[in-house]
């Protein structure tokens, strides 16, 4: 009899022991380890590194590149979140009118999310090259060709906020039409029959997107939130491949790379990435919970 | 059913090979020759060199000195491990992981100078006296040299070539418009000479930065030039006073110097900055003589083929006449060096007169040693051997001869944020704070 229960659970479990033991080596092992570097004083390769509680948590905090990162982090976050959420469901949008040829466009708007994000970076790195006038190049010259000489601008140059905004452009191009994918994918759940009850009913076609399609993307909004999210919160290469490390568009992975191996401090590195670690959690785990949740009532 | 149990035992035998790789890394140990009294013979056979050499100049300079090596140890397999990334960002990063985990190479590059303190306090480099002895190095160097590269009175490396960080590259044409008859002696001659290119020439950058490394590059030649040799060499002393008047005033000539090339106007790179100069879009630039490397080499090896003098020419950077601010890369013996016997063949290869003859005239630089072939070193290295021979020597700060990695890394924040913010005295505060927290 037991030996009949083994064999339900056995072979289930000896398939999927391997996996479970390397993620939880790989994965939760290194987060624990990373933590543990966080917590302790080791600032050089020499030192040991003994418990110091969470002093370096606040410490990091007094480091003015850190929050300066952050804020360029966010700011990043802001305008590539938004920026791809919008351009991803307007694309979905006009998709959605079934327009002919509406499989290449399909194509043509996701292939960019082939590229990896460092040949992103390295071309528009070109097209955001920041001299004006004479010698501009890129975008700026194609503003001044078109006589729009007003809009050229210095790009990742530039010492305010639009910096990081210029470095969103390029994720948002490469973003926006795996976004519009999700949200076609959406538009399609949404029944026939509910939009022509809508129509039936005197709503015009502003108003049966806004009440009838709208609602019902939410589970789509809420994915594609957290798939952008966690990008660009650990956005790394983009940054890198386009600007190096400069201190003016420095990002939390960065500095957290800057921190271990430029400057040998460990524990500083390893705080910045528990707050990088923390900052991703708070998208991921309330979709976590949505998710169980949502299962358990099917 | 069978078929079923076989491919879970397949996937749980993949597993368990796949863990036991992760773990077997550590089982490679040195096989226990002491490296510390090896006298010459090479009894290994094989050698691991790790550098950051693997474009231009530098990547074929290395190939020549690995000829070299293996027609003098014929029985040495040489292994070349090369990352890429300019300036060792990304090998650093590699290296570290590797000497983390125990298993180093033989030999490898750094820059000379404080930036292998850390290298040298973790343990992992081998010191090198009996070395220099056994080879004579500790004559065949400048003896301000060995003092400059040496730590607590050990020495820890090889330097395989010395480059000159202060240089003033300028386009002939662009500053004779100006009106400009002779290079500028002082960085204050130096602003006015901007100046009169600004007037005269409104289309032609006065002077072209690249990157921010190119930024704190040129701070760096503003403070010698405003303090000169004693008052440099003094600021990398512990208790060192960044709060003088004079680093004040260097740090107001540098922002002034810097409104003459607006933000907008930043080159991506060093070699698009130093470019600038060679199409007269740029007046002045100020970089390290690999620029010269670059100006000169073969269309083919990613140079721009074009002649000193004519195309382009050079002084010291304003205010540095006489003042060598020298870096230079140089080799290790990594602590439990699989091959120590053969890696110390390497480093005496890297240190010898023919060594240093092979490698510096391809690679563009010039040896650190003092008894070099002259005939080997055309056009701008003549002006740098000669300089060499008889100037002040300064270790460079970007290149890692004066300050360990932490102050370094304080530098180089603390000099971005002067660049979005030009606050002159929040500048000078962090300069201080960062000697306070870093300097040893």
């Amino acid at each position: 009899m037991r030996h009949a229960r083994a064999r339900n659970w056995l072979p289930g479990l000896l398939l999927v022991a391997p996996s479970i033991i390397l993620v939880a080596i790989f994965v939760y092992g290194l987060i624990g380890w990373n933590f543990k570097v966080a917590l302790s004083d080791q600032h050089h390769d020499y030192d040991v590194g003994k418990f110091v509680g969470t002093e370096n948590f606040s410490n990091i905090w007094d480091i003015r590149v850190w929050s300066s990162s952050v804020k360029n982090g966010l700011i990043f976050t802001l305008v590539f979140v938004g920026g791809a959420l919008l351009l991803g469901f307007f694309l979905a949008f006009l998709m959605d009118k079934a327009i002919k040829g509406e499989g290449s466009f399909r194509a043509v708007y996701l292939f960019p999310m082939a590229i990896s994000f460092v040949a992103t970076g390295v071309v528009w790195k070109w097209l955001m090259a920041s001299p004006h006038g004479k010698d501009a190049s890129g975008l700026n010259r194609l503003f001044a060709d078109l006589g729009l000489g007003s809009l050229q601008n210095d790009w990742y140059n530039s010492t305010t906020w639009t910096n990081m905004a210029s470095l969103a452009l390029p994720a948002v191009w490469q973003m926006s039409g795996y976004i519009m994918a999700l949200f076609l994918a959406g538009f399609r759940g949404v029944p026939e029959e509910l939009r022509e009850a809508a129509r039936v009913d005197g709503a015009n076609e502003w108003k049966v997107y806004r009440y009838v399609v709208l609602p019902q993307l939410r589970p789509v909004l809420l994915t594609s939130v957290i798939i952008l999210g966690h990008i660009s919160l650990k956005i790394f290469d983009l940054v890198y491949s386009i600007n190096g490390k400069s201190v003016n568009t420095e990002v939390p992975a960065i500095f957290m790379w800057q921190r271990v191996y430029d400057r040998g401090d460990a524990a500083i590195g390893a705080t910045a990435g528990a707050y990088i670690l923390l900052a991703v959690a708070v998208f991921v785990v309330p979709y976590l919970v949505w998710f169980v949740r949502s299962e358990k009532k099917r | 059913m069978r078929a079923r149990w076989t491919a879970v035992v397949a996937v749980a035998a993949a597993g368990a090979l796949a863990l036991s790789a992760c773990s077997s890394s550590k089982s490679n140990k040195p096989s226990g020759t002491s490296p510390g009294n090896n006298t010459g013979a090479v009894t290994d056979s094989k050698v691991e060199v790790f550098s950051w050499w693997t474009g231009g100049g530098e990547a074929a300079g290395l190939q020549a000195l690995i000829a070299d090596y293996k027609k003098k140890n014929p029985s040495v397999d040489f292994v070349n491990a090369a990352v890429a990334g300019g300036a060792g960002t990304n090998a650093k990063a590699v290296l570290k992981s590797r000497l983390q985990a125990n298993t180093p190479p033989d030999s490898f590059q750094g820059h000379a100078g404080a930036e292998l303190q850390d290298y040298i306090k973790a343990n992992q480099v081998e010191p090198l006296d009996d070395f220099y002895k056994q080879q004579g190095l500790d004559k065949a160097f400048p003896q301000s040299l060995i003092d400059e590269i040496s730590y607590k009175g050990h020495v820890y490396s090889v330097p395989a070539n010395i480059h000159r960080a202060n240089v003033l590259w300028f386009n002939p044409q662009v500053v004779q418009k100006a009106g400009i008859s002779s290079p500028p002696t002082s960085v204050a001659d130096f602003i006015a000479d901007l100046d009169k290119v600004k007037q005269t020439q409104p289309d032609v950058l006065p002077i072209s930065v690249g990157d921010q490394w190119t930024t704190e590059h040129l701070w760096e030649t503003v403070m010698i030039g405003d303090l000169g040799a004693d008052g440099w060499n003094a600021l990398w002393k512990s208790g060192a006073n960044w709060n003088d008047p004079k680093v004040t005033q260097a740090i107001n000539d540098f922002k002034k110097i810097m409104t003459y090339v607006p933000s907008s106007s930043y080159a991506a790179d060093w070699q698009t900055a130093s470019k600038q100069v060679i199409d007269g879009k740029a007046a002045y630039n100020v970089m390290g003589d690999w620029a010269a490397g670059y100006f000169t080499s073969s269309v083919a090896s990613g140079g721009l083929a074009k002649t000193a003098k004519t195309d382009f020419d050079w002084a010291a950077a304003p205010g540095t006449d006489g003042i060598y601010d020298w870096l230079s890369d140089s080799f290790t013996l990594a602590k439990g060096a699989p091959h120590p016997s053969a890696a110390k063949a390497w480093l005496a290869e890297i240190g010898s007169k023919d060594g240093q003859d092979i490698f510096n005239p391809i690679k563009g630089s010039i040896p650190a040693r003092t008894d070099e072939d002259k005939s080997k070193y055309p056009g701008y290295l003549t002006w740098a051997l000669d300089e060499w021979s008889k100037d002040k020597l300064v270790g460079s700060f970007y290149h890692g001869v004066v300050a360990n990695n932490a102050w370094h890394n304080d530098i180089d924040n603390a000099e971005g944020q002067f660049l979005k913010d030009w606050n002159v005295s929040n500048f000078q505060k962090a300069l201080v704070d960062a000697a306070q927290q870093d300097a040893e």
